[in-house]
């Protein structure tokens, strides 16, 4: 018996979905026309006229958007509504020193209360469950978003926010947690800790755990499930688009679908960035249909992934989207935060004392490790407490930008390579454990 | 007042190696030295009989190389004088960022110390009656 939380929308017939996402988008391309300079600029520049857009197939006559977009609209003038009508502000990484900024209204947040009910739902989780929110609180989405579905579904919610894995396993034992929400590396983490601290794991209440914020395999699945004794599932998000609760696994485990009454969803090619068949993959684009405070049309994710609209053994019609398996771009996921190179290298060249020269390096032992290697300039060279003091202010100065502890490592001038055009600035030493 | 050379070294097997032939090479000889590490550079300090040509040589080699002024003081080698000269400078407020000495010899030895003022430091050391030893080179 397969447990909704909005049965209608999520088992509409296709043809009637196709048909709403239509009407949806008709409204959406006239609402930013009118109340979004950037849209209504991009359109009478592309000579398109709000109304021409009638149909989901109209779709590709719109304009892309791209995450330099929100940058170069920074903070807000993406925005359909004045500051007055938005409720709240999160942010994610940038590729350079600002962060991308996503502001909500009040029927947003509403809208996004409701997506993640539904998210929270199709694991199979209720008003009986004990949800341990381990994703992070603050303006990152994780935290916040979790904790607005998993309460509308009348779940009991116990914001704890990362970090501190001891407390976690005392209050997941004493509480009698069923659920816990937060990064696969995460509950990796906690999973091995427990068995350090000698926790009998099959006395734990825990059922369940909602894992999501980078990419994982189903090996590294397997395992969190062994280890914890309980069933996993993957979800999928970003910012831009609300958060947490653009998709999730139900209890087949078959894919994550996507909430299509919300989103029209489209696989493009990587580069030319043209739609590609049914099941083929591509770089995941995304229309929101139902923001007001900052709707965004055809909006490129950069995330790699499939796309089917074959219904589910659970009953749900919304399509499918497979694990994402890679980036069409550079950034990098560190401990589940978006990290760009560019935000470091951006940081690194304000400093002064460096060659410019750089490397990261990240690697995982359990949970991501990030290194910055940076080559000193003869000037900077300097007793050893000095040296140490310079490293100390580098990685601060990351931790502002990057909002993840990168570990900086100063080596001397022509260590680092160098190449022939373009420089090799990443290692990711972490593909054979994800 | 003594010229030191601090050299930045990355933490790796063989790097010491490098470094060294390169003195040799040039007949540049070490009259005292410590290394001092972290998990992923080593900061060498020496004093040479020639600083000037060791530290161009250095830098044609591109290594990170500055130049310091350190105490050098000569001591006998016996109980109790190191206890002295730590005494004058903490008396007068004199902070030793770092000490190291030189090799012993004939009941005589060296100590080369890194204060937050040299200045003062010569003058106290100097007014006990301690043997300061100069560069000549």
């Amino acid at each position: 018996m397969t447990n909704f939380w909005n049965e209608k929308a999520e088992t509409m017939p296709r043809d009637d979905l196709e048909k709403l996402q239509g009407q949806k988008l008709n409204k959406l391309v006239k609402y930013v026309y009118d109340n979004v300079e950037f849209y209504h600029k991009k359109l009478d520049d592309m000579g398109i006229k709000p109304g021409d857009i009638k149909s989901v197939d109209d779709i590709v006559k719109i304009p892309l958007t791209y995450k330099t977009d929100l940058r170069d609209h920074y903070p807000f003038k993406l925005n359909a509504v004045p500051m007055d009508e938005i409720v709240r502000v999160h942010a994610s990484s940038g590729t350079t020193g600002k962060p991308t900024v996503v502001s909500y209204t009040q029927k947003d947040i509403e809208d996004w209360t409701e997506l993640m009910a539904r998210t929270v739902t199709a694991p199979g989780i209720s008003n009986k469950d004990v949800i341990q929110n381990a994703y992070g609180y603050g303006l990152f989405t994780g935290g916040l978003g979790f904790h607005y579905g998993a309460e509308k579904v009348g779940a009991a919610v116990i914001p704890i926010s990362g970090g501190n894995t001891e407390r976690q396993l005392m209050i997941m034992q004493d509480f009698g947690s069923t659920v816990l929400t937060c990064t696969p590396s995460y509950a990796l983490y906690i999973a091995e800790y427990s068995k350090k601290l000698g926790i009998d794991v099959s006395k734990l209440a825990l059922k369940k755990a909602i894992c999501g914020a980078e990419p994982w395999s189903d090996n590294l699945r397997k395992t969190i499930e062994e280890v914890l004794q309980i069933d996993a599932y993957d979800i999928y998000g970003l910012s831009e688009i609300y958060g947490p609760g653009v998709s999730v696994e139900c209890e087949e485990k078959n894919g994550m679908h996507i909430w299509e009454d919300f989103f029209i969803v489209e696989i493009l090619d990587k580069e030319t960035y043209e739609p590609v068949a049914e099941g083929e993959e591509g770089v995941l684009a995304f229309t929101t249909l139902e923001k007001t405070g900052m709707p965004l049309l055809r909006y490129i994710t950069y995330d790699v992934s499939k796309f089917t609209k074959e219904k589910c053994a659970c009953g749900r019609t919304c399509g499918r989207m497979a694990k994402v398996t890679g980036r069409a771009d550079d950034m990098l996921i560190v401990r589940g935060i978006n990290v760009f190179p560019s935000q470091i290298e951006h940081t690194l060249m304000q400093i002064p004392g460096i060659a410019g020269y750089y490397q990261i390096i990240i690697d995982r032992d359990i949970v991501d490790s990030l290194e910055v290697r940076v080559e000193l300039t003869p000037d900077k060279f300097s007793e050893m407490k000095v040296l140490e003091k310079f490293k100390k202010n580098i990685e601060s100065k990351l931790y502002n930008i990057l909002q993840v502890k990168a570990n900086v490592e100063l080596v001397g001038p022509g260590t680092l390579p160098r190449s022939e055009g373009k420089a090799k600035h990443v290692i990711d030493k972490r593909t054979k454990n994800i | 007042m003594l010229k030191q050379i601090s050299v930045f070294l990355p933490n790796q097997p063989g790097i010491l190696a490098k470094f060294t032939k390169i003195l040799m090479d040039k007949q540049i000889n070490i009259r005292a030295m410590t290394m001092i590490e972290t998990a992923d550079y080593g900061i060498l300090r020496l004093i040479v009989d020639k600083t000037q040509e060791a530290l161009g040589v250095l830098k044609s080699e591109n290594y990170l190389a500055s130049v310091k002024e350190v105490i050098g003081v000569e001591i006998p080698d016996k109980p109790g004088v190191l206890h002295e000269i730590a005494e004058i400078l903490g008396e007068n407020n004199v902070n030793i960022e770092y000490i190291y000495s030189s090799s012993l010899f004939k009941g005589e030895a060296i100590i080369v110390l890194r204060v937050d003022n040299n200045d003062k430091a010569t003058k106290v050391l100097k007014e006990k009656g301690i043997n300061l030893v100069e560069s000549k080179f």
